[in-house]
């Protein structure tokens, strides 16, 4: 994550491209090329005894992805109500996961002049996983960490060895 | 790296191979021409093609030995020396070509030692046949034709040196053309298309088969591509079935014709594509002649290596794993099982000893056999070692049959052999062989004869990709069940014979006449289901190892041929998943891990559950065995507990816990729980995760604070019993570290003050029972649970002991008693009991047992025993107890 945090940091001179996503009414902004796909998720399995932010696996034209909800992620509140999810297939280590949004809006291209660190009375976990926020007109959109999103589990797996 | 070079490298590592193998065979036969042939044209394309890429050091090497090899061809006796020679100059430009292959280019450094020694045994009958390296050699065109039908790849290069037009140096070739006469003059003059050298070119592929170089026509693929045609296959397959679907739902015929064609090419389709992943075995074996010859100068022995069923295919994913063990196991053939030929000739057996190789397909598996006619295992020397080593008593090494004891072998760290020799102890050990075997679903025996020879057969499945399945369905999903471990299914109903009866709420079935322990699906799966549920529905009866039980599904569906695809690195810790498989309607399904779950149930993590039935040889090993958790606590110490005892492992952020009047809080699950370290000296730290052992009693749970969690050990317990501290109950050897046993009971009153006195019954007169057990530990480890569960424990030792205590104590209650004593058992107590006159012979009784049994049962009912409860299950006894409690209470009132 601090090499991704520097990454990010070297970059503020362009501009970046960012996927914009919404849980609740949070948007929130995941570095392009990072997002391999945008789909409806369908037919997912639930995994027994897996990581409570693990939905299930789902079929993805042929590849078994294993389907992680942002929500769950983020600690957010279960979703009430009805209202079709979007998913992001995102890689890591050869893998496909998919993030289980609420929605998916357009692509910006945000310069480095919108962009601020995380605030420090962010909630722990939201720390951990945003890179910054941006400031737009009207709305703040929260940079994810896509590795920091996808690294999880190791603490279950102690628990889970018992 | 440029293309033609990485293509160069990979084929002549392959032709190196071969030339090795090949190399062997003509030593023993060295009349062979097929064989001197095939080694000479080998060597010879590496040479050129060395020449054409400008790799002066390779070319110069190879040009001696091909030099010394014309030597052989033209009646130069062959011997041990210059073949030893030519295989040590081989392994010289495999080493060249492997730093080839890491930087690119030709390393620097000198041959001139093996050149000049190469140089010298050719020079030997024929001094004037070694001419002097020179860079551009290149292949006469009668040889080109020669080389045309098994180098299909190297079509371009020889081309290039059909137009590099050079004098021929030396005079090696033109001897090698010659050997089939009036081959040449021919060729030499109608190089291409004459009729005549088509029918000699012919003449030389089908003497070929003799030789035992199959050409078969290939390419090369690379292996990502093929894994990729793999996908997209199964991506059509799953296209198809859609198509298909709709097609049933539409009745328009036009559709079908052509849909049912589709299905038919996609099947096939998919077909290939499997097979393209199959390699014959004989690619795991090139290596093994040359890896016995020379084992056989080193050692000084004479062995022959014979191979059969080296084209047998197998998966490449397998191949690659089998590779290793085999050529360790041929190894430990040579080195330990075959004897000296002086000693072999002492014993009336020919001076050659044999190591036999063979495979074949037997089934949905391939078998292998390593078999040798040297001097057999030593099962009296393994017997003894056995013992020495502390692998198992006496007793128990009496009572196992040969085959057991050959077994050993297996274990780690075990070696009869006198002397550790340098072929022996290279780092692989039987036990490694045996893992990676086990590891792709094999099994291994040996057979072994003294004086006679040793046979191992290993059974592996041809493809870890594609297995047998059943499609299950529990709760609301369906997974899929590996066939292997599948030994029948049975239909279970109310209504029925068949039924699932329950002892202390455990579900067990009579199976033809044994008692099968079943667990619930969802049961194992951790999800919660309806009483009823397990009444009805479909039992799927599992092998693993020598444990049978049954799993409980709600619907069985069909079998099906199941791709298997690998667990997400998120979910790989799950031990109950092996992988996961999309099923032909495009659904992703889990694929359970018998193994897994058997573990799971042995564990008793699921609530209720009936220790695994065992056959009867493992539940003699493993009765005396406790199960413990490991862990460090306090000045590096190691400190167990017993593993029935704990709830949970949990590792929490230090940044939540909570101080209240002084003492450490979290919240867990929705309650606080108290935190006590597991030794005074353990501080819960400032920062980070901390490490926690959870017990729980009914609503309550406390977390003992370790360092670290370190194992789960099964180990026979041998407890020295300490009596300063309250808080161990002694301390003893697991896995050669001296470890403290915790006394759980000194920790219970340290979180909640009243937990020792029965807080949920206070209007109640605790009740005082008599537990009988012969194992001090367990006497120990089941005294606090049921103190803490509100009971005055008295103990005795014995069921002479426990008739005393009753005869003078007149408090009794309820006698919980341990049914498999030995002397005077359990059973024999109470039907003694029984027959003594007055409040003893009412006396309820619990009986706790290992092995919960028909017979045991039926018993158990005839001595009216209220209840049987397995041994470990602590929860079921408390619950067995408050049902008792709740019984009696009625009865007073």
């Amino acid at each position: 994550m601090i090499q991704a945090a520097n990454s990010n940091a070297a970059e503020t001179d362009s501009t970046q491209d960012f996927v914009t996503v919404f849980v609740g009414e949070t948007m929130f902004g995941l570095a392009i090329d990072r997002v391999h796909d945008v789909f409806i998720p369908a037919g997912v399995t639930p995994v027994p005894m897996a990581p409570p932010e693990i939905v299930g696996l789902l079929n993805l034209r042929g590849r078994v992805v294993t389907a992680l909800c942002l929500r769950r992620r983020l600690s957010m509140a279960e979703r009430t109500g009805e209202g079709s999810r979007m998913a992001i297939g995102l890689e890591q280590g050869g893998e496909t996961f998919a993030l289980i949004v609420d929605g998916v809006g357009e692509v910006l291209k945000l310069g480095a002049d919108t962009h601020e660190p995380v605030p420090i009375n962010l909630d722990a976990r939201w720390r951990d996983l945003a890179l910054g926020v941006h400031r737009l007109e009207g709305r703040l959109l929260v940079v994810l960490d896509v590795d920091a999103l996808l690294a999880f589990g190791a603490t279950h797996r102690t628990a889970g060895a018992a | 790296m440029d293309d033609l070079l990485r293509e160069f490298l990979t084929e002549s590592a392959e032709h190196l191979d071969t030339v090795d193998a090949e190399l062997v065979r003509f030593e023993q036969d060295p009349n062979n021409q097929t064989i001197l042939r095939n080694i000479f044209r080998l060597v010879h394309t590496i040479k050129g093609t060395c020449g054409f890429l400008g790799l002066p050091r390779l070319e110069a090497l190879a040009h001696a030995a091909e030099t010394l090899m014309g030597q052989f061809r033209d009646g130069m006796p062959v011997t041990g020396p210059a073949v030893s020679l030519i295989l040590v100059t081989l392994d010289r430009l495999k080493s060249i070509l492997g730093d080839l292959e890491r930087t690119g280019t030709e390393p620097l450094g000198d041959d001139a030692d093996l050149i000049d020694a190469l140089d010298r045994m050719s020079a030997g009958p024929m001094p004037e046949a070694a001419p002097a390296p020179v860079a551009e050699i290149t292949l006469p065109e009668p040889v080109s034709r020669e080389l045309k039908p098994g180098e299909v790849s190297l079509d371009d290069l020889e081309r290039a040196f059909l137009e590099a037009e050079g004098p021929d140096p030396f005079d090696a070739p033109a001897p090698f053309v010659a050997a089939p006469e009036a081959f040449q003059p021919e060729a030499a003059a109608e190089p291409a298309s004459a009729p005549v050298p088509g029918r000699k070119a012919a003449d030389a592929p089908a003497a070929e088969p003799e030789g035992g170089v199959s050409k078969v026509q290939t390419i090369r693929v690379n292996v990502d591509t093929l894994e990729h045609l793999m996908t997209m296959v199964s991506e059509l397959v799953l296209t198809r079935n859609q198509l298909l679907e709709i097609a049933r739902r539409h009745d328009d015929s036009t559709y079908k014709v052509p849909l049912q064609r589709l299905s038919h090419v996609t099947a096939e389709l998919q077909e290939g594509v499997m097979k393209t992943r199959m390699q014959p075995i004989g690619n795991a074996w090139q290596k093994l002649p040359r890896v016995v010859r020379d084992l056989s100068s080193e050692l000084g022995k004479q062995i022959e290596l014979i191979m059969s069923g080296a084209e047998t295919e197998l998966d490449r994913q397998v191949l690659e794993v089998i590779k290793d063990p085999l050529t360790h196991m041929v190894r430990n053939s040579a080195d330990h099982g075959i004897e000296s030929a002086a000693d072999r000739k002492s014993a009336g057996k020919p001076a050659r000893g044999t190591i036999r190789l063979s495979a074949y397909h037997e089934g949905g598996t391939i078998t292998i056999e390593i078999a040798d006619d040297g001097k057999g295992l030593d099962l009296a020397a393994i017997r003894r070692k056995a013992v020495e080593r502390d692998i198992a008593s006496q007793a128990d090494i009496d009572r196992m049959t040969d085959a057991q004891v050959a077994k050993f072998i297996f274990h780690p760290g075990f070696s009869t052999a006198k002397a550790i020799t340098s072929v022996s102890g290279r780092g692989v050990g039987m036990d490694v062989v045996k893992t990676n075997i086990e590891l792709i679903g094999g099994v291994i025996d040996i057979n072994t004869q003294l004086g006679r020879g040793t046979t191992f057969t290993i059974k592996i499945p041809l493809t870890l990709a594609i297995i047998a399945a059943l499609i299950v369905k529990a709760g609301d999903q369906r997974y899929a069940v590996p066939q292997v471990a599948v030994l029948e299914l049975v239909r279970v109903d109310t209504a029925t014979a068949q039924k699932v009866e329950r002892i202390n709420g455990s579900p067990v079935l009579r199976l033809r006449e044994r008692l099968l322990p079943i667990v619930t699906m969802t049961g194992v799966l951790g999800q919660d289901e309806a009483a009823d549920s397990i009444d009805t529905g479909f039992v799927v009866v599992a092998q693993v190892g020598r444990q049978r039980f049954g799993i409980l599904v709600d619907e069985v569906f069909h079998t099906e041929e199941i791709v298997v695809k690998p667990m997400s690195s998120k979910l790989r810790h799950i031990p109950l998943f092996a992988g996961n498989t999309i099923l032909g309607d495009g659904a992703v399904v889990l694929i359970v891990d018998p193994n897994g779950v058997a573990q799971q149930v042995s564990h008793g993590s699921q609530t209720g559950s009936v220790p695994i039935e065992v056959e009867v040889e493992e539940a003699e090993a493993t009765d005396a065995k406790a199960t413990l958790l490991v862990f460090k606590g306090g000045a590096g110490s190691y400190k167990a507990v017993p593993l029935s005892l704990v709830t949970r492992l949990e590792e929490i952020e230090t940044a939540n816990v909570e101080w209240v009047g002084g003492r450490p809080l979290i919240q867990y699950r929705g309650r606080l729980m108290p935190l006590v370290p597991a030794d005074p000296s353990i501080e819960i730290r400032a920062k980070g995760t901390q490490a926690l052992v959870v017990f729980s009693d009914g609503e309550r749970a406390m977390g003992l604070v370790v360092d670290e969690i370190v194992d789960i050990v099964e180990e026979r317990l041998d407890i020295e019993i300490s009596a300063e501290r309250s808080d161990l109950i002694g301390s003893a050897v697991l896995r050669g570290r001296a470890t403290e046993i915790l006394n759980i009971a000194h920790f219970l009153p340290l979180a909640y003050d009243d937990w020792a006195r029965g807080p949920r019954k206070p209007a109640k007169r605790a009740s005082t029972l008599l537990l009988v057990d012969d194992s001090a530990f367990f006497r120990d480890l089941l005294s606090p649970v049921l103190k803490a569960a509100g009971y005055q424990v008295v103990t005795a030792g014995s069921a002479d002991e426990a008739v005393a205590i009753l005869l003078s104590n007149g408090r009794i209650d309820v006698m919980v008693c341990d049914l498999d004593m030995p002397g005077r058992n359990g059973f024999d107590l109470v039907g003694a009991m029984r027959k003594i006159e007055g409040r003893v012979a009412s006396l309820p009784v619990i009986g706790i047992s290992s092995s919960v049994g028909a017979e045991a049962i039926e018993r158990a009912r005839t001595l009216s025993i209220v209840d049987l409860v397995a041994k470990f299950d602590r929860s079921g006894l408390i619950a067995a107890l408050a049902e008792l409690d709740v019984a009696s209470l009625a009865d007073a009132a």
